[in-house]
């Protein structure tokens, strides 16, 4: 009986390695045919990613809270250090802002007044989703990061997120109660924006560093360090006049914009609802569907 | 003395922490900690985990889990699907091929190795994800964060072998 034992072993051994090396071979290609597959049926793959993260974005979100709370604990006693100074700077900036209020209010009048004289119809207003920021993935290779906001509380892939400083970016991808938010940084952002200064246009790309770049320029367009970017509302994809940051370098042809918003310190954002159409298709109209699957 | 229900139960689950800690590693990466400038060079923390048990305990880690992980790290971090996975598998098969070579080692030769795997790596996932996009990642961001990868593995490593000697010893 000992001797069929040992033959059968024989026979096992160099079979069990070689299914172990076709394991390997299988997965390899598996893993290859995973990335040939979400180059060629980008939607499905999409929805296939957004699916995961949909199953652990209530993990995320637990365990991002005690680090908040402790973050909000840190800056607290920070500020502690600060407070007569930081009193003496916002009493400055209220009555800076006071006085910007009395004209705002002054220039409402007068629009209200030239818009009645021009017939002009305003375009619509929009309602906006917060969501709270669940994880920031990091890394290198891909700026994004994933909100607590999915179908369920009305994101649609494609709208622009905000917060009180400027443009975050735009929802690349939804799941039932999560989303995945594209950073302006990332290397696969293209928004386009204009100079609000002289209305220049141009498109501003990631480049999965700090500060993304404007390309397509216009020949002979003057863009000096300083300027302010805003979202231009070419294509329909993002509404016009959302401010994105200031022109931080333009040298060699290569002007670098340093975004208002600072993304480790983004908590909360806003998800605005324009309900445009653009050029980002999300499937069949969505506005037909029933609000409950 | 057969093993009973309750020991069985407790063998598998031993046997199951070195994926769940890998899995829990990548969430933890993923948590924002909001330290100014961590987040654009995040430490690859899943390669580390997979090399360590690579070395240490493979059979613990089959490559049908070094995919899954893989695959996971990609939906979490938005990079197209596959690439973590393809580099991650390939990364593992290196490991286990040079299994022998690494036994009985120094911690500093191990280090050497992984350093030299996460290089591999990190060429790999920079070179699949340009070829992506159709435009290059900054190459100073993919640099630090290998830096930081590679700076982190021994903490990793000392964790992880702790964990061995605590829960994996009967297993």
């Amino acid at each position: 009986m000992k001797n069929s034992t040992r033959t059968v072993n024989r026979i096992a051994a160099p079979v069990k390695s070689a299914a172990q090396r076709f394991a390997y071979l299988l997965l390899i290609l598996g893993a290859v045919g995973v990335l040939v597959i979400g180059r060629v049926d980008v939607a499905s793959m999409e929805q296939v990613q957004i699916q995961i993260v949909d199953a652990v974005a209530p993990i995320l979100d637990v365990a991002g809270r005690p680090v908040e709370s402790f973050n909000r604990g840190v800056e607290r006693m920070q500020e502690l250090y600060t407070v007569y100074d930081q009193n003496e700077k916002l009493r400055q900036e209220r009555d800076r802002l006071l006085h910007w209020q009395a004209l705002a209010r002054k220039l409402e009048t007068e629009n209200r007044t030239l818009k009645g004289l021009l017939n002009f119809s305003t375009g619509p207003e929009p309602s906006f989703i917060a969501a709270r920021v669940v994880a920031d993935p990091g890394g290198a290779f891909a700026h994004s990061l994933i909100l607590n906001a999915g179908d369920r509380a009305g994101v649609r892939k494609g709208q622009a997120t905000v917060t009180g400083d400027g443009l975050v970016g735009r929802i690349s991808s939804v799941g039932r109660r999560s989303s995945r938010l594209l950073l302006i940084t990332d290397l696969n952002s293209r928004i386009p924006i204009a100079i609000e200064s002289n209305r220049t246009r141009a498109v501003m790309a990631g480049t999965n560093t700090g500060r993304p770049r404007l390309i397509h320029l216009p020949t002979g367009a003057v863009i000096a360090k300083g300027d302010r970017v805003v979202t231009s509302g070419h294509g329909g994809v993002f509404p016009s006049g959302l401010p994105i940051g200031i022109v931080a370098s333009a040298n060699d042809g290569i002007i670098e914009v340093q975004p208002y918003v600072n993304r480790e310190r983004i908590e909360y954002v806003r998800v605005l609802d324009y309900n445009l159409q653009g050029i980002i298709q999300s499937g069949p109209d969505r506005s037909a569907r029933a609000p409950v699957r | 003395m057969k093993p009973t229900v309750w020991h069985r139960m407790d063998t598998m689950s031993r046997q199951l922490t070195p994926f769940l800690l890998t899995i829990m590693l990548v969430l933890l990466s993923a948590i924002p900690f909001q330290v100014p400038g961590l987040a654009r060079i995040m430490p690859l923390f899943s390669l580390m985990a997979i090399f360590h048990w690579g070395v240490n305990r493979s059979e613990l880690l089959p490559v049908y889990a070094v995919f899954c992980i893989g695959i996971f790290q990609d939906a979490l971090s938005g990079v197209p699907m596959g690439v973590h996975t393809v580099v991650f598998v390939m990364a593992y098969s290196v490991v286990l091929a040079q299994h022998r070579f690494f036994l009985g080692k120094s911690f500093y030769v191990i280090w050497l190795g992984y350093a030299l795997v996460a290089a591999g790596s990190f060429l790999l996932i920079w070179m699949l994800v340009s070829a992506f996009s159709a435009a290059a990642v900054d190459s100073r961001a993919v640099v630090s964060q290998y830096l930081l990868s590679v700076g982190c593995y021994p903490v990793v490593a000392h964790l992880f072998s702790r964990w061995q000697r605590a829960v994996l010893q009967q297993v």
